[in-house]
């Protein structure tokens, strides 16, 4: 197999690139902090009653709130915050679709590049 | 002068400057436990907002089951492919070169976005004992940043000396703390009977324990780090798989301990929101030498991680230059200090600029996705590594017991990971997921022409199985 030679490429071509990959990090990172997409699905269910037994709070976890400098009004939206967990199938299916296409297209498409590599090691011998 | 490296280049090629042989087991102790101590300190709690306490606890063994598995198979494989980049190097001889691309961006993402996390714990710690009104964590994120980019930038030696220490201190207050409240006494400080009843347990059943999967990572995260000193040690075959497996017993323990006191000491709805679990408890001891101890050790420990996390992300982005994967102006090594610095300089605005727009557990969770999808991509390549080079043809500086099932657990783990993650989280992984396939097109498709084919396979190794 023919030895493959890559172009040379130029300064403003590696310019180009890393303008590439920097704005490729800040929209994957950035964007879905900005879109909200970010961060955990909470909401807070609200009691009428701020008391600690009305927030599911023994004695002995009412006096370490108020030794951490809580009281019921003031512990309720930590108390009553809460995960939803409600299983959306659609998504959960776009989810496993995504990241098993992802996959699969890395190591089908590694495999290729990698068969050229390998060609080009050993083949050379 | 040509300062792209090649760790195995030779003689001849004088021109070139290499990383420095300069570390022992005791470095790639400090490098892993010290970027992953700080999950002690902060982070692992979240998994008792998912779940509740007994989730947190649930999580705490079985994800160390899935780092041990990570712990075991990376001790293998990079004993043998010792060279910086870890598992982008590994990835590299053993998948592909597309595979090696997303990987070191895995670690980049990953790391970096740990040190983020690591600047705003730093910078919040400090506001909250401060208690000044108006002061803000930026001049303090941003010094640590910088200070620490400067450190790595100054050399890799001194860089984990700083760790080793700093990692010490922190681990030794977790110890102190917990002998400090009496573990084998419960009623006095301890009042774990009161605070995890049958009726909080697991407040949201088995699903919480599955989703607390997410935060429990934390416990461990980045351990695997150590690999990313293979080309700066100097017997990667000893020194990688004792100083991984010590860090790894290590964690361990720290992370039993640290549950055992924290949710002895505090109700999980609030150390499930907490910034500073360690440090809260020490305050509830009503000791100033213990509340002081701890919020010193809380900035130890997040300053040794950030440390160990710019030196890692550094050398990932640095092997992707050095390959051509990305330009090569990010392949230049300090001629005098002999570190990746211009892949230092270049990630550092990055991570500035994410501490100041995105909150702790955002950031955590963007490092978590990139740690799982590392990790999914660990558990095949075992298997792809012992099917082309069985044992016995080539030369391995460590070999892993009970092969596949290490593999097997650690892949099954992944998916339950990825399924938590999903549970409240599952836009922002959708969303990572899609960049890395867009960023693998543009690889795969214009990029990899600037690769040079047979270059990218440096290891003394018979050619694969099966091609």
């Amino acid at each position: 197999m023919s030895r493959y030679t890559p172009p040379e490429q130029s300064k403003a071509g590696q310019v180009f690139d890393i303008a590439v990959v920097v704005v490729a990090i800040f929209v994957a990172l950035w964007l879905p902090l900005k879109l909200g997409l970010a961060g955990a699905a909470k909401s807070i269910d609200a009691l009428d009653a701020k008391t600690w037994e009305a927030l599911g709070q023994n004695p002995t976890m009412a006096s370490i709130w108020e030794k951490l400098g809580y009281t019921p009004e003031t512990a309720h939206d930590i108390i009553q915050n809460r995960f939803h967990y409600v299983i959306d199938w659609p998504t959960l299916i776009i989810m496993a679709a995504v990241l098993i296409g992802y996959f699969i297209f890395l190591f089908r498409a590694s495999d290729r590049e990698y068969r050229d590599v390998i060609n080009e090691k050993f083949d050379d011998k | 002068m040509t300062i792209a490296l090649e760790p195995a280049a030779p003689a001849a090629q004088g021109d070139r400057v290499s990383l420095l042989r300069v570390l022992g087991p005791a470095h790639v102790w400090a490098l892993g436990v010290g970027i992953v101590l700080v999950g002690e300190f902060t982070g692992w709690n979240f998994s008792a907002d998912k779940g509740g306490a007994l989730a947190a606890l649930i999580v705490c063994w079985v994800v160390g089951l899935l780092y041990t598995s990570v712990a075991m198979i990376d001790s293998e494989v990079t004993s043998t492919v010792a060279a910086a980049g870890g598992q982008y190097a590994q990835a590299k001889h053993i998948v592909g070169p597309l595979m090696a691309f997303n990987v070191a961006l895995f670690l980049v993402f990953a790391y970096t976005m740990l040190e983020v996390s690591d600047a705003i714990l730093l910078g919040d710690t400090i506001v909250a004992k401060a208690g000044v009104e108006g002061l803000t964590h930026n001049s303090f994120i941003a010094a640590t940043i910088v200070v620490l980019a400067w450190l790595n930038y100054r050399g890799v030696l001194m860089t984990l000396n700083v760790n080793f220490v700093i990692t010490a201190v922190a681990y030794i207050s977790i110890v102190i703390l917990f002998f400090s409240v009496s573990p084998w006494t419960q009623g006095a400080v301890l009042k774990l009977n009161e605070l995890v009843t049958p009726g909080n347990a697991l407040p949201y059943g088995w699903i919480g324990v599955i989703a607390a999967f997410q935060f429990g990572i934390w416990y461990y995260l980045g351990i695997e780090g150590t690999t990313q000193a293979a080309e700066e040690v100097r017997s990667p075959a000893r020194s990688l798989p004792y100083g991984t497996m010590a860090g790894m017993i290590t964690l361990l323990i720290a992370a039993a301990m640290t549950w055992y006191v924290c949710a002895s000491m505090m109700p999980w709805e609030y150390l499930g929101i907490t910034y500073y679990p360690l440090w809260d408890a020490g305050k509830l001891t009503g000791s100033p030498l213990l509340e002081n101890l701890l919020f010193v050790a809380t900035l130890l420990a997040a300053m040794a991680s950030a440390n160990g996390c710019i030196n890692d992300a550094a050398r990932a982005w640095f092997s992707l230059g050095r390959d051509r994967y990305l330009p090569t102006w990010f392949s230049a090594v300090h001629p005098r200090y002999r570190t990746p610095y211009r892949s230092i300089l270049f990630l550092l605005p990055i991570a500035l600029a994410f501490a100041f727009i995105a909150d702790l557990n955002q950031a955590i969770t963007f490092s978590i996705l990139s740690g799982v999808l590392q990790y999914t991509f660990m558990s095949i390549n075992i298997i792809m590594f012992r099917k082309k080079w069985p044992l016995g043809s080539i030369r391995r500086g460590y070999t892993h017991p009970f092969h596949p099932i290490p593999a097997i657990v650690l892949f099954c783990l992944c998916v339950v990971t990825f399924f938590a993650i999903f549970l409240g989280f599952g836009s922002q992984l959708i969303a990572m997921v899609a960049f890395y396939f867009l960023i693998s097109l543009w690889f795969h498709f214009y990029r990899y022409k600037f690769v040079r084919r047979g270059d990218q396979f440096t290891m003394p190794w018979p050619k694969p199985q099966g091609y």
